[in-house]
């Protein structure tokens, strides 16, 4: 049972580190956006 | 190339949910260690993944320093950043899996430490990189970036050449391995190779439009300028 916590933690905490690197492109990627439309609206 | 990308992304998804399955349920149960032995089939694939990534950087930038080319420039950047996402799930879960099978979470030993100093490198890479405004960033980065992957062959073989608490490399180690846990570990090892090539992509598209976006930002403000000198 004790195993399995440290398994589970391991596997949780790898999917957490990908999955909160992957949001900060997708809010990059926003970023990005906006400064693209502001761009476009002074041309 | 873009059209292919979520036919690309659905079948990671699959390889990395057939991984996962194969990890936790089909692969056989290590005789001394129990399921915490499971975390192996997540640890060594992200720390191959690093290696590739850290090696990919290290050509991208002797590429730059010979060339000067942007997209080595974006490559290496892109590969060290993916990297150090790797190397990070590497030293997190190690410790995870040491603590019931050590009975501590984290000691001094040379593979360890190694590891430790290599992401340290790479995240200084990072830092020189995202805080640096000078125009000779890229090739300072190049430097270091060159001196860091000099570090991956001392990590890899430092548990031949020290005694260390760590476990022999799977491959080329001397000890043996269940070919059904070889294969399992195979399968991780390619869904997450799938998985950081995706994730390279992304960010490469995502740093060659922000360069893009600088580009126009800086001509707009060129041309405002005389208007607000006048």
């Amino acid at each position: 049972m004790n195993s399995h916590i440290y398994l589970y933690s391991a596997y949780a905490a790898a999917w957490i580190i990908h999955i909160a690197y992957l949001t900060t492109l997708v809010t990059r990627y926003g970023k990005l956006k906006r400064e693209i439309e502001e761009l476009k609206k002074n041309r | 190339m873009t059209k292919a990308f979520p036919i690309l992304g659905l079948a990671t998804g699959i390889l990395l949910s057939y991984a996962l399955y194969m990890a936790l349920v089909w692969a056989p149960t290590e005789q001394t260690m129990g399921d915490v032995q499971r975390i192996f089939y997540y640890h060594v694939p992200s720390a191959w993944t690093a290696f590739i990534l850290f090696f990919i950087n290290f050509g991208a930038s002797i590429w730059y320093l010979i060339r000067r080319n942007p997209t080595a420039d974006i490559v290496a950047l892109v590969s060290a950043e993916v990297g150090v996402v790797f190397c990070t799930i590497v030293l997190v879960t190690g410790p995870i899996w040491a603590r019931p099978v050590w009975g501590i979470w984290w000691t001094w030993d040379m593979r360890l430490t190694s590891t430790l100093v290599l992401w340290l490198i790479y995240m200084s890479y990072l830092v020189l990189r995202r805080f640096s405004s000078s125009g000779q960033t890229p090739v300072l980065a190049a430097a270091l970036a060159v001196l860091g992957a000099l570090c991956v062959p001392f990590v890899y073989f430092s548990i031949w050449f020290f005694r260390t608490q760590h476990p022999q490399p799977v491959m080329g180690g001397g000890g043996s391995i269940d070919p059904r846990m070889l294969h399992v570990l195979l399968i991780n090892w390619l869904a997450f190779s799938c998985f950081a090539f995706l994730v390279c992509w992304s960010r490469y598209r995502l740093e060659k439009i922000q360069r893009e976006v600088e580009e126009m930002q800086a001509l707009e403000s060129l041309t405002e300028t005389p208007r607000s000198v006048r």
